[in-house]
């Protein structure tokens, strides 16, 4: 078994595009599910975390923007790590990640070992 | 009590304390000699109650018969250490008169240091239990043989080289520092959590043993809770587990020592008494912050949920949602199930099956046994396949007479 993470991005700008307190209410269920659904299975290998939505970004000239979204927009909403075999595997298990449900999409990337 | 009732009643109750107490005397190193010391003392028991009837005091009467058997075998020590030890100065020959405390409260602490010296890190996780069980509880290498299903050889060496284990590395009788016992606590309440399922869940037929177990179980963590500096939330959150479960002994087997489903018991048989008890350590162990909610919180939480039998959408969504952060502290096959099956009663079968389906637990009889339940009425084809598997994975007889008395009933249905 291998981990891999899985990021979770949305869109955070887009003032249409916001889900309602309501509608956040009724995601807690769905995140839930599913995070119990693969620790089920023996594959969650970290809760990871859920972001903040605002946040700064330091350019490599130390110049500080509010960030990350003014320029992408889709902008990483948390992550978790799995547990799969491939990055296939992997891939299969975030098709049931609720972010996909609206409008979001999962990166998928094999984490690099120490050794 | 009459005289063949009592000797075994006391043997469970007084022979752990004794033999920790001389232990506190002698030093771990010396355990067997604490063991046989103790041993010794219920023998001559037996003989001398037999003959002239019950002492006044039973329980005095042991003690002051291992107390004078401890000091001829300190003394013969001595006069060993003395010969052997001659070249020494002589202050450090001069210990003859041991003094063997028998307080009450040496008593506690004794047993208390005891426990967290089994749960030391260089014992098995195996061995912590069988140590427990004959160490702290009286247990003999026959009983827990029969509670682990395997066979008193085994259980015999294992014990003898987990005691080796506490002789070689000098494993110290006495309750370590606050940092080392919040280290340690862990270790300890796995240990008594899992000899509570060894006696809830075990395979074993002994209906009384393995009540006898669970008591012990309960007992120890009592003494924790008792013991200021063990006195912690999670302690509290497992001893409010153990009373919920404890509250449906008399209901869940019936006369025959067959096993009766939750759903099926009769609640009237519910001790209302353990009930309480549960809800106030649950109230107990909820004194504290939210980074430290222990996997015994909320397992504690979904033994209050079944405290009320009432099949309703809310309590097992309620489960689904304590089992999905359970799962989420620590993976266990059993939690995984028990998951499935609340997510069928919250989302409904269509979703537990596909959701069973990707568990992966093929060899494991109750995997088998979900998936006949949520096949049930859907396809029962699938259903009798599934008993099948079971019946042919399960280990003990009243679990097959189980699962071929649900055979009988899907084969009649589908007739």
């Amino acid at each position: 078994m291998k981990e891999f993470l899985l990021i979770f991005r949305r869109d955070f700008i887009t003032k249409e595009e916001q889900p309602s307190p309501e509608q956040i209410q009724n995601m807690m269920k769905p995140w839930q599910d599913w995070m119990g659904s693969l620790a089920a299975q023996n594959k969650l290998a970290s809760s990871g975390n859920r972001l903040a939505s605002d946040g700064r970004v330091v350019k490599s000239d130390k110049i500080v923007t509010d960030g990350p979204y003014v320029e992408i927009k889709e902008a990483v909403g948390g992550y978790i790590v799995v547990k799969a075999n491939d990055l296939d595997e992997a891939a299969e298990l975030a098709k049931g990640c609720p972010v996909l449900n609206i409008g979001g999409n999962v990166e998928v990337r094999g984490l690099v070992g120490m050794d | 009590m009459e005289n063949n009732e009592l000797i075994p009643h006391l043997f469970r109750t007084e022979y752990s304390k004794m033999v920790a107490v001389l232990c506190k005397a002698f030093g771990i190193e010396h355990i067997s000699i604490a063991e046989d010391v103790v041993s010794d003392t219920f023998l001559l028991a037996v003989e001398t109650w037999g003959q002239k009837g019950l002492p006044k005091n039973p329980v005095a009467w042991l003690y002051i018969v291992a107390k004078n058997k401890s000091r001829d075998i300190l003394r013969r020590q001595n006069i060993f250490d003395k010969k052997v030890k001659l070249a020494l100065p002589k202050e450090e020959v001069d210990n003859s008169e041991l003094h063997i405390d028998l307080s009450e409260k040496n008593i506690t602490d004794s047993q208390l240091q005891m426990i967290f010296a089994i749960c030391h890190p260089s014992i098995s996780a195996e061995a912590q239990i069988g140590l427990a069980l004959n160490i702290l509880c009286g247990f003999g290498a026959e009983e827990i043989a029969d509670a682990f299903l395997s066979n008193k050889e085994t259980i015999y060496k294992r014990l003898a080289r987990a005691k080796e284990k506490l002789k070689e590395n000098n494993v110290p009788l006495e309750l370590p520092s606050q940092t080392e016992i919040d280290n340690r606590l862990d270790v300890v309440l796995r240990t008594m959590y899992l000899l509570f399922n060894e006696g809830y869940y075990s395979a074993s037929q002994n209906v009384t043993l393995r009540k006898e177990l669970c008591l012990e179980a309960m007992r120890l963590t009592y003494s924790l809770i008792e013991n200021e500096s063990t006195n912690t939330p999670a302690v509290n959150a497992l001893m409010s587990i153990m009373c919920f479960h404890a509250s449906r002994f008399e209901a869940r087997i019936d006369s025959n020592g067959e096993i009766i489903l939750y759903e099926d018991q009769d609640a009237s048989l519910w001790s209302e008494e353990l009930i309480n008890k549960g809800k106030y350590y649950l109230e107990q162990s909820s004194h504290c912050d939210k980074n430290k909610v222990s996997k015994y919180h909320i397992e504690a939480a979904i033994a209050f949920y079944h405290t009320n039998q009432a099949d309703t959408h809310d309590k097992w969504e309620s489960i689904l949602q304590l089992y999905n952060r359970l799962l989420q502290i620590e993976y266990s096959p059993i939690a995984a199930l028990n998951r499935t099956y609340a997510l069928s009663k919250a989302n409904g079968k269509a979703e537990a099956i596909v959701e069973a389906e990707k568990l992966g637990l093929d060899d494991n009889h109750w995997y088998h046994l979900l998936l006949a339940n949520l096949y049930t009425g859907i396809d029962n084809g699938k259903t009798v396949t599934h008993l099948k598997k079971a019946l042919n994975l399960s280990k003990t007889v009243a679990e097959k007479n189980f699962i071929e008395k649900k055979l009988q009933e899907v084969t009649l249905t589908n007739a």
